[in-house]
């Protein structure tokens, strides 16, 4: 199982804090989640998260571009941050 | 070097954190320096009522320490202390403290402003301002990113 989470506006955009990706259909890397993503959400949700400013954490880590998943990851979708 | 990084829900006390630090600082500390920032009342001409702060647990703290660990590399410091809060606060509510401490006041005035302008860019958090009973998230602002990439400018 992977664990999707949707962080301020992004919550907002999907609807809901995170999701659970189930051990049927597990996504082997980030390219996979958000093809699983892409059928699970609306259009303008799946826009919103896809957005060219929003950045990726798995497990609390950034990463840039694909990478692999494997059972238990934390998948962080967050839009820009806004602190201090 | 002396490190504290809290992110928070109740208020802190600037005092009793200024006493804590020179407290525990051994004596080759020269200065202290200190910022503390606060909710405004007002944005765009709109009264602001509420000041929401989200941070995403288990990866806000490891953000700001790797904000701290640069400007450890970078200036001779003795300790960085960071507070951060999160939750709903009101106009001139405290939002953040950094205290730096060092040598001479250049590394401190320095240390602080650095690791303010990278909390303002790099650490994990997101606010969402309600004016006028409407809520919406705060967006990144181009002046923010650009004080916290001159630190990277030659000269700096």
């Amino acid at each position: 199982m992977i664990a999707v989470r949707f962080f301020a506006s992004l919550r907002d955009a999907v609807g809901t804090a995170g999701l659970d990706l189930g051990s049927s259909r597990m996504p082997a890397d980030l390219d996979g989640l958000l093809c699983v993503l892409r059928e699970r959400l609306d259009g303008e949700a799946y826009a919103a998260i896809t957005g060219a400013s929003v950045r990726i954490a798995v497990n609390q880590t950034l990463v840039e571009g694909n990478a692999a998943l494997t059972a238990g990851d934390e998948v962080a979708f967050l839009p820009p941050v806004t602190g201090g | 070097m002396l490190r504290s990084v809290r992110v928070i829900a109740e208020d802190f006390d600037v005092g009793v954190e200024w006493s804590a630090l020179r407290t525990a600082l051994h004596g080759g500390s020269g200065a202290i320096a200190a910022f503390c920032g606060l909710v405004r009342d007002r944005v765009d001409q709109e009264t602001v009522t509420t000041l929401t702060l989200e941070h995403y647990p288990g990866m806000t703290e490891p953000s700001i320490e790797a904000i701290i660990d640069r400007a450890e590399a970078r200036w001779p410091l003795d300790a960085v202390w960071v507070i951060h809060r999160v939750g709903a606060l009101s106009p001139a509510d405290q939002i953040v403290l950094v205290l730096t401490a060092s040598a001479h006041r250049d590394a401190a005035f320095a240390g602080c402003e650095f690791v303010m302008d990278y909390l303002k860019t790099d650490a994990v958090f997101w606010k969402k301002e309600t004016r006028g009973g409407v809520s919406h998230w705060v967006e990144s602002t181009h002046a923010d990113r650009r004080r916290a990439s001159d630190w990277d400018a030659p000269g700096k």
